[in-house]
């Protein structure tokens, strides 16, 4: 009873659609904040494959650590490899210009990224990575058009030969295929 | 002990006095009801925004270069300054819900009417400083949203014939939206405007419990009074009304909470999600909407053609509608002041008009296609109608006759 009251709440003010995806069907995703351990795992892809290139500068790594449920030390030792003061915003060393002259564009911060992008267009996001010889990194994606930065988790997802004219859902089967 | 003070009080300060004339001795119509919530609770709104709003100040750098990053700051290493600012943030939108409630409250019982005009002009003139205070607020979280938003308006006064764009200038300070801007509207937004509001608001009351509250029937409880020259249909605000405002507010504050702690962006009604970008000036949104309190007057706007590639006929609607009701005093010539006993055609003419307002309310929201503007316009047209032809359909309607006292 009281989902329901909640879910009705919700859909009688949540009409105004996210514009971000650009016509393309954006997967749902339900993200559960209380799930620490997942959390965790998001906080450690973070760190690794993102925070090299985006900043989350309005987030500070102690501040990551008390939300996540970690200690200061955890964070230290398996998570920050761009600072050493606990207490730092999420700031990486490569330059805005650099990144410009290398990306196109500079990366933009993601502190904020799923409040402006929605969660739902960053799941698709994230998972509709494909080959695309035309474009500089040789890779295309289905949510953002010609979009700059490459497939940056081909590792974990296996590269996609399929077009922009299928439906690509990757994320588990490639990796399978990949394995 | 505690009345020695009150008399050495009394004889320095009319606190006493004013206790009783505004609250223990001030009689109000015992038949109010539930849209006599809204008046307090706009009260209630203001207090919250100010007082978040001071702390809020505390941690906010009004800077083009550190705003955005200042509003963050505030979210994630200010003790409860998530708290503070999605107080602020979702009492804006709230402070929009209630006054525009208190104001549908208005219209339907005639509290406007004589000899409440000046009542009716000062919450008109309070509405209109709200407006500009929620604008220029909506600018210092300095997303792509407060910026573009307020390019587009304040573009709109370059819309005005031989002064237009120098006048834009002037209030900008600069060519585009700019540091310069965001300065001034934080002066705006912080000191000069909740000033003049809050001189408003005591004025605003002063003219009401100067000639005594409307009602839902609409009669005046000041006619029939008792021996000691009390109304015969007036019981003292407090404790009664005081008693009946404070459920008001227990039920307003679940509510709130319930936005403020589960859905502070409220589905990006009252947190629009592009303004989670920091301002670009070089780059323009696809869609550029303000924030839903002001999307009627925008869809008005739009609605209206522009001449010679100039807005500024569309400026001139979006002025008027405002203006219009400024006049609604003059405009109603019913004699009876309640829609319980209004004729057909006000009804009628009432209800299309909220229909109207609501319609552009939500078209405001959606891009402009040429079904949505054709919509837009009939809706206008409506609304203005409402207000013109109002001297004829409220002079000629068959209203019914008003008993002497109020009803239950």
């Amino acid at each position: 009873m009281k989902h329901l009251i909640f879910t009705v709440f919700l859909s009688l003010f949540s009409v105004q659609a996210m514009a971000a995806g650009g016509g393309v069907h954006l997967d749902h995703t339900d993200i559960d904040i209380t799930d620490q351990a997942s959390l965790q795992r998001g906080a450690k892809t973070f760190v690794n494959y993102c925070l090299s290139c985006h900043q989350a500068a309005y987030m500070r790594y102690n501040r990551m650590a008390k939300d996540l449920g970690l200690t200061d030390d955890q964070v230290k030792d398996n998570l920050m490899f761009a600072s050493d003061k606990i207490g730092d915003t999420m700031t990486i060393a490569m330059r805005p210009e650099d990144a410009k002259k290398w990306f196109g564009v500079t990366p933009p911060d993601l502190s904020v990224i799923a409040r402006s992008r929605g969660t739902d267009w960053l799941y698709t996001y994230l998972r509709t990575f494909y080959l695309d010889s035309s474009r500089p990194v040789g890779t295309n994606n289905l949510a953002f058009k010609d979009v700059g930065m490459p497939h940056v988790l081909w590792e974990q997802q296996g590269s996609n030969k399929g077009s922009r004219d299928r439906r690509i859902n990757c994320s588990r089967k490639c990796t399978v295929i990949n394995a | 002990m505690f009345s020695g003070f009150m008399n050495w009080v009394d004889a320095r300060f009319p606190a006493s006095k004013m206790w009783r004339e505004h609250l223990s001795e001030y009689y109000a119509p015992k038949n109010f009801n539930f849209w006599y919530f809204f008046g307090s609770l706009a009260l209630l709104v203001l207090v919250i925004q100010i007082v978040t709003g001071i702390f809020l100040t505390m941690n906010y750098k009004p800077d083009a270069a550190l705003a955005f990053a200042s509003v963050e700051y505030i979210m994630r290493d200010v003790p409860w300054g998530w708290l503070i600012r999605y107080m602020h943030s979702t009492g804006a939108s709230a402070f929009f819900i209630v006054v525009y409630l208190h104001m549908f409250r208005g219209l339907i019982y005639g509290s406007y009417k004589q000899p409440r005009e000046l009542v009716w002009l000062f919450g008109m003139l309070i509405y209109l400083v709200l407006m500009a205070e929620a604008f220029m607020g909506y600018l210092l979280p300095w997303g792509q949203m407060s910026y573009w938003g307020a390019q587009v308006i304040i573009s709109l006064f370059g819309a005005i014939p031989f002064i237009g764009e120098q006048l834009a200038l002037w209030i900008r300070g600069d060519f585009v939206v700019a540091d310069a801007t965001l300065n001034r509207f934080f002066a705006f937004h912080v000191i000069a405007l909740p000033i003049v509001l809050l001189g408003l608001v005591v004025a605003h009351i002063i003219a009401l419990h100067e000639v005594g509250s409307n009602n839902p029937d609409g009669v005046e409880i000041k006619k029939l009074k008792n021996k000691e020259g009390k109304p015969l249909d007036g019981i003292p605000f407090h404790p009664y009304y005081t008693v009946k405002d404070i459920v008001g507010v227990i039920v307003f504050l679940f509510i709130f909470s319930l936005v403020l702690f589960y859905m502070p962006e409220m589905g990006g009604w009252f947190l629009e999600h592009a303004n989670f970008i920091p301002a670009d000036p070089l780059k323009t949104p696809e869609h550029i909407a303000p924030v839903w309190y002001f999307t009627p007057f925008y869809a008005i706007l739009r609605a209206v053609p522009s001449i010679n590639a100039s807005a500024f006929p569309g400026v001139v609607a979006m002025g008027l509608s405002i203006v219009f009701l400024f006049l609604l005093p003059w405009l109603d010539r019913s004699p009876v002041k309640s829609i319980r006993y209004r004729g057909p055609y006000f009804k009628i003419a009432l209800t299309l008009f909220i229909i109207s307002f609501l319609v552009l309310g939500f078209l405001g929201t959606q891009p402009a296609t040429e079904l949505y503007t054709l919509i837009a316009q009939i809706s206008s047209v409506i609304y203005f109608a409402f207000f013109i032809f109002m001297p004829f359909y409220t002079k000629f309607d068959k209203d019914k006759p008003v008993p002497e006292r109020v009803t239950s």
